[in-house]
């Protein structure tokens, strides 16, 4: 009762925050908005399941470059092209899946990170199709859904909390099912879990798989409501950004990873505006974060005020 | 009387050390069936192959007739064997109850509850594992194995780190599953063993050195010399 009624309250309040925010901040909002829906996805395999993937930039990049080139060289409608995406991140999830999860710990990390370095690499030596680092451009007047405008800022706004609650509601309810607490059991003790009767292995590939399709989300969703595909979002920065967010916001928390994801996009946007050592300052910032909210800021605020935060 | 359980030349080998030689073991439906020795014995590392844990290097494993030699650990669970762990491993950031409904893999809170009532932790069901004492813990990871209503119930060394009064409450819950639950014991504590097994099997540098009834192992002179002899060192 009490998570449904944070769920919802939070939606409600991006609801209105919509109608009254200024045109700026409505508008790092609905990019905050995208993002954070790739935090819930990387915190679905991170926060909860316990497994830290470096290469979740693979699953983002096959959102946003399966619905671009299906849009861009195939001719798709967006909401086509978007399917395409969530089933190129799905298909890549699963083969990723199959091959890593044979490896645990540190393995796990440097197996993903090279996973994702080859779908890095992939992406510039088709530049003849992706145009490579340079990226390409995606129509204005294709990116349309039943005669709403997705170029409209406005239009994206709701369209990006649309994709957000889904991704949140979604991941709120798995956490409550079964399949949710066993991810938690394989998070705090695998072999545990194993000899209570679950199939942890095939738990893991799940988490993946809805975690890399959550990301791929995400992904077509930004190309499609920012109009850019470029090979920069398939880079190992971003897959280091949703692990930063969801540190800072707090993993294994329902809202933790929308919570670090705006905390960090505010913190670099004002920052950067004062000093071109910005990157320090979120240094600073992290390191405060390990020695004072080792947890994140939701994590903290379990801890201390609310036992019951999902 | 029809075995639960059978084992046939179960071996595992260790990089050059064969922890568990050529065990041929048969636990009969109903009994609770002690499994004795000294520290390495390789007693722990048969009854992991008996679970699931890991895999023999030789031999086969028979569970209500049906070999499960290469069936993986979840399944050889929900066949119906429940494992405890000589190590404790409970979830200590989860609660009592949170333990419990994974181990009973529902989630009705009414039988979690009733589980921890069995180990007399029931007023604790909300607390964190981690914050039990470990007597406790050992308890809960008593208590998680029991609520499975297993047929064949693994417990690897459960009083160790038990107080007095909690062995004797241990003695009365694991005699009170008698008839129901088949259960095989490991265990140092010689009373404990003397009280509760039906039947036991010694087993010494991977091989059974003895099987008998208590009376028959007492007897035994050969046993006295390679364990009880040094039974409370
Ligand atoms: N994973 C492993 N790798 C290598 N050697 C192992 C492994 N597990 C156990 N051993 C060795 O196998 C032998 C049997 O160990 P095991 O834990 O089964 O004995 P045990 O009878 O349960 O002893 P204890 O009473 O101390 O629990 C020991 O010599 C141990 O060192
Ligand atoms: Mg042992």
């Amino acid at each position: 009762m009490r998570s449904a009624a944070l769920h919802l309250g939070l939606i409600a309040v991006l609801v209105a925050a919509g109608l009254m925010l200024p045109a700026y901040h409505q508008g790092n909002l609905a990019r905050i908005l995208v993002l954070a829906t790739y935090s819930i996805g990387y915190n679905v395999l991170f926060g909860y399941t316990g497994l830290l993937s470096l290469g979740h930039a693979m699953f983002f990049g096959a959102g946003m470059y399966g619905l671009g080139l299906a849009m861009h060289h195939g001719g798709f409608a967006p909401v086509p092209a978007f399917v395409i995406g969530l089933a190129c991140a799905a298909g890549l999830a699963a083969i990723v899946a199959l091959l890593a999860l044979r490896t645990i710990g540190v393995a796990f990390m440097i197996v993903t990170l090279m996973f994702a370095q080859t779908a890095f690499l992939t992406v510039l030596y088709f530049g003849e199709w992706t145009r490579g680092d340079e990226g390409f451009v995606l129509q204005q007047a294709t990116r349309q859904i039943a005669g709403l405008d997705l170029t409209n800022p406005t239009v994206r706004y709701y369209a990006a909390l649309v994709l957000f609650s889904a991704a949140l509601l979604i991941t709120a309810r798995m956490m409550q099912l079964r399949f949710g607490h066993v991810l938690i059991a394989v998070r705090e003790n695998e072999e545990r879990t194993r000899m209570l009767g679950y199939d942890t292995q095939r738990h893991k590939f799940l988490a993946l798989v809805i975690s890399g399709t959550l990301s791929g989300a995400a992904g077509a969703a930004y190309a499609l409501l920012f109009g850019y595909v470029g090979a920069t979002f398939t880079s190992v920065q971003y897959s280091i950004f949703p692990l930063l967010w969801v540190l800072l916001g707090g993993a294994g928390t329902t809202i933790g990873p929308f919570i670090g994801t705006l905390f960090m996009f505010y913190l670099i946007d004002t920052t950067s505006g004062l000093t071109n050592a910005y990157l320090m300052i979120v240094g600073v910032v992290l390191v405060l974060l390990t020695l004072f909210a080792r947890a994140g800021i939701m994590g903290e605020v379990r801890e201390r005020f609310a036992p019951w935060l999902p | 009387m029809t075995d639960v359980l059978r084992t046939e030349g179960l071996t595992k080998d260790f990089a050059g050390l064969r922890a568990v030689d050529r065990v041929d073991l048969s636990v009969a439906t109903g009994d609770i069936h002690a499994l004795i020795g000294p520290n390495g014995a390789g007693k722990s590392t048969l009854v992991g192959m008996v679970a699931g844990r890991s895999q023999p290097s030789a031999g086969r494993v028979w569970f209500d007739g049906r070999d499960i030699t290469t069936l993986p650990a979840h399944a050889r669970i929900r066949a119906g064997i429940a494992y405890t762990f000589q190590i404790t491993a409970v979830y200590a950031r989860l609660s009592l109850l949170a333990n419990l409904e994974l181990a009973l893999r529902d989630r009705s809170r009414t039988r979690a509850v009733q589980a921890l009532e069995r180990v007399g932790l029931a007023a604790r069901a909300d607390q964190l594992a981690g914050d039990l004492s470990y007597g406790h813990q050992r308890l809960l990871e008593i208590a998680m194995g029991v609520a499975q209503a297993p047929r064949l119930l693994i417990l690897d060394e459960p009083t160790q780190g038990l107080a007095e009064s909690e062995i004797s409450e241990f003695n009365t819950l694991i005699r009170g599953l008698a008839g129901q639950t088949t259960i095989l014991l490991i265990e140092h504590n010689m009373n404990v063993v003397m009280e509760l097994a039906d039947r036991i099997t010694v087993l010494e540098t991977g091989s059974v050195l003895a099987n008998g009834s208590p009376a028959d192992i007492q007897a035994n002179l050969a046993v006295q010399e390679a364990y009880l002899g040094h039974a409370d060192g």
